[in-house]
């Protein structure tokens, strides 16, 4: 190695028990990063490939794999970690950004974790959710502000208002964009069908919309982005939404690059780009450069659909969202998709990825109270995304203001992923995050779709049971329903930002 | 219903000017004229068919965003960005037009007689047999073709006014070829100049032809002019910025 600073300590170490191993060699067909081989009688193992993607473990029928992590001590330092100093010795060699996979790994609180739920005890009892039914259908796109009703000549009241369009959701958890490119068709389509089957919907991310999810249209929301990747009137009127983003949780304020290598044969058709080519989506869209601007694309994208669709637009929590989502809000927009500072991400440079952004928990709180003090709540429905773990997120969300909550990295995990940050590899094992036709032929749509059903129906069930212990039973009454929240170990001011009591008050 | 129609767009908001513009097309019309425009954004925005619209005025901005086959011929300047994700079809302005003309255009012919403002052709791009197409008789302004992946942009400068600078900043596809010589302090680094070869001038000969067509203009001295071509460094401007975790 031609440096002054020689091999890395090893990440991660596989190791091999080789009393129980059958030397049945599923390990090395399983293994996409090249850590097994077969020499003589023997399995070898290269640790360094290992991205602890446990695929060889979940695969072994011996359970004689194991695997450590950081099975090489520095000198502990409180400042300089591990993780510092590997960073510079990469930067040292190279002179280049650090790309990383998958969402934030700084190790800040989690908001959510530190905020409590509420149930009903004796002055007002639970509600039953067996015998008494919660309602959590809900509806995304403009509310009239206000009614006007007239009666028709057959003597019946009717509505005289013009609605505007809504997507009609069964639970407020929808699969948040991931494109295609990022991750594989198999991918795409089991969560397609899980949308399809349990009544929400999915995005297209900003990849276009392969043929293969035509079945599933009504259930996507298409997204156009700034490099307009497979955007075209067809694309627009397949989609039963359209969301323009304009920022990332994983990267505010940058664009995106999908290498020139991950451009096959079927993602350039898809995304309408040369084979091999870099698609390249620029920081802003380069024809919105003020609010005007986004209110011009926004009724072009309506004027093209003729007004039939409702229209999203996506922004980075950073911190004057509050400022950002009422200035959404007036542009003819239909939801807001609020992203936080842990979301997800195929490849982002780490120092976004790690600093730049505020937590969601936060921005759907003051973005929520901004909009109702300005008169504009019901111009645009609320959806939070970035790092919704469980059900109990989704329901703080949803108290914070939130209307509803695209999943992403769950959804993934829900499908095999053991999130090993690994995506911009190309190389996932589980076939998601590839586009290696051995690899995403591992995932079966028939399988992955089932489990990603599984998991949006057991939310939506303890959503239900926890709405029903605090004798809530509907959305609407959850939604921006602080009073049911308690902050634990939160200071002052963010209790204050978020608008929340602490525990005992 | 008659195969032409004509439109008053006077004091018409948008939204029922497209309205009757789709119907007219899906009645069978093949020339619709809309006098009076002033304004109004996005005609055309997302229009499909084969149909000629001749729009006398001044439209708004978005023109033909989205659109798909038709030819629209435009009797006055435009706004901005017209033909924005363009898909096929024709847009000939008789007039100069505003900035980000041609943004993200996927395909289709956009001829704009006289000026064009700034970042014009930023992100035009090309797939298979779509080669989007952006000619302008008089000069572009600072950003010209930037983050450019594909498709020919043309700046013929007649007037002899351009002053760009900027030009082709993160081109990654496609050419850009301006009519005399251009500075080097007006690339933008990514771009790199090459010559036009017999075959470039051959390949871009009937584009030009057709667009001195459109406009009147004596065809065969612009043919035969100096050029200079610019492309792009590298197809993979961003490949040595980055490493992995």
């Amino acid at each position: 190695m031609n440096n002054n600073i020689g091999s890395i300590p090893l990440r991660y170490r596989v190791t091999i028990d080789r009393d129980r191993c059958m030397e049945c060699e599923r390990c090395i067909e399983n293994c996409s990063y090249g850590v097994f081989r077969r020499d003589g009688d023997r399995i070898l193992i290269n640790s360094r490939k290992c991205t602890a993607c446990h695929r060889c473990l979940a695969y072994c029928p011996r359970d004689a794999i194991s695997l450590e992590e950081y099975p090489c001590d520095y000198r502990n330092h409180p400042v300089w970690t591990r993780q510092t100093r590997e960073d510079i010795y990469n930067q040292a060699r190279t002179g280049k950004i650090i790309l990383a996979g998958m969402g934030s790994v700084s190790n800040l609180p989690v908001i959510f974790d530190h905020l409590m739920l509420d149930a009903s005890q004796v002055t007002t009892p639970p509600t039953d959710p067996l015998r008494e039914p919660v309602e959590l259908r809900t509806y995304l796109g403009k509310k009239p502000s206000r009614l006007e009703l007239r009666r028709n000549p057959g003597g019946d009241v009717e509505l005289a208002t013009p609605l505007a369009p809504n997507l009609m959701l069964e639970t407020p958890i929808m699969l948040g964009h991931m494109s295609y490119g990022a991750i594989s068709l198999n991918a795409q389509i089991s969560m397609a069908r899980a949308a399809k089957e349990t009544g929400t919907y999915m995005g297209t991310g900003e990849g276009g919309l392969h043929a293969g999810l035509y079945p599933y249209q009504d259930r996507m929301i298409v997204q156009v982005a700034s490099g307009r990747f497979g955007v075209n009137i067809d694309y627009l009127e397949r989609g039963a939404a359209i969301e323009i983003k304009l920022g990332q949780g994983a990267k505010p304020g940058i664009g995106g690059h999908l290498t020139g290598e991950k451009v096959s044969k079927d993602v350039s058709r898809t995304r309408m780009i040369p084979e091999g080519s870099d698609a390249i989506s620029p920081a802003p869209h380069h024809d919105i450069y003020s609010t005007e601007d986004l209110s011009q694309l926004v009724r072009s994208i309506k004027e093209a659909t003729e007004w039939k669709k409702p229209v999203f637009a996506k922004i980075a929590a950073v911190n004057n969202t509050a400022e950002n989502v009422a200035a959404v809000a007036r542009a003819s927009v239909d939801a807001v998709v609020i992203d936080g500072f842990r979301g997800g991400t195929g490849a982002a440079p780490k120092v976004f990825r790690d600093h730049v952004g505020i937590p969601l928990e936060v921005a759907i709180a003051s973005a929520d109270r901004e909009l109702s003090l300005q008169g504009l709540r019901n111009e645009v429905s609320l959806i939070a995304c970035g790092s919704i773990r469980e059900s109990a997120d989704v329901v703080k969300a949803i108290a914070l203001g939130a209307d509803a909550v695209y999943i992403g990295t769950a959804a993934l995990v829900a499908m095999g992923c053991r999130v090993c940050g690994n995506c911009y590899q190309g190389l996932c094992p589980w076939g998601i995050a590839t586009q290696r036709p051995d690899l995403v032929q591992r995932l079966d749509p028939d399988v992955a779709s089932k489990q990603v059903a599984n998991l949006i129906r057991a939310w939506t069930m303890e959503i239900t049971e926890l709405m029903g212990a605090a004798g809530i039973n509907s959305i609407e009454s959850l939604r921006g329903n602080r009073d049911r929240l308690r902050g634990y170990m939160l200071d002052e001011n963010l209790l204050r930002v978020l608008d929340v009591k602490s525990v005992g008050a | 219903m008659a195969k032409s129609l004509t439109i008053d767009a006077k004091d018409m908001h948008y939204t029922p000017l497209n309205q009757q513009i789709r119907e007219a097309l899906a009645n069978g019309a093949r020339e619709v004229t809309v006098n009076g425009v002033l304004g109004q954004r996005f005609i055309g925005s997302g229009l499909q068919g084969d149909a000629t619209i001749t729009i006398n005025g001044v439209p708004g901005g978005d023109l033909a965003m989205f659109m798909s086959g038709p030819t629209i011929i435009v009797h006055g300047n435009a706004d901005h960005a017209p033909g924005n994700t363009m898909d096929s079809g024709k847009v000939v302005i008789h007039g100069s037009a505003g900035d980000a003309v041609a943004h993200s255009m996927r395909g289709g012919t956009i001829f704009v007689r006289d000026n064009i403002g700034y970042r014009g052709g930023i992100h035009m791009k090309q797939y298979e047999e779509k080669r989007p197409i952006l000619v302008v008789g008089g000069a572009a302004r600072t950003f010209l073709g930037e983050y450019m992946a594909g498709g020919l942009l043309i700046v013929l400068d007649l007037n002899e006014t351009m002053d760009a600078r900027g030009i082709g900043s993160g081109i990654h596809g496609g050419e850009i070829i301006i009519r005399g010589d251009v500075d080097d302090a007006s690339l933008a680094s990514g771009a790199k100049k090459v010559p036009l070869t017999d075959e470039d001038r051959a390949r871009i000969a009937p584009v030009i032809r057709e667009f001195a067509g459109e406009f009147g203009l004596d065809p065969e001295p612009l043919i035969n002019a100096d050029y200079t071509r610019i492309v792009p460094a590298s197809a993979r401007p961003f490949a040595g910025k980055y490493t992995w975790e």
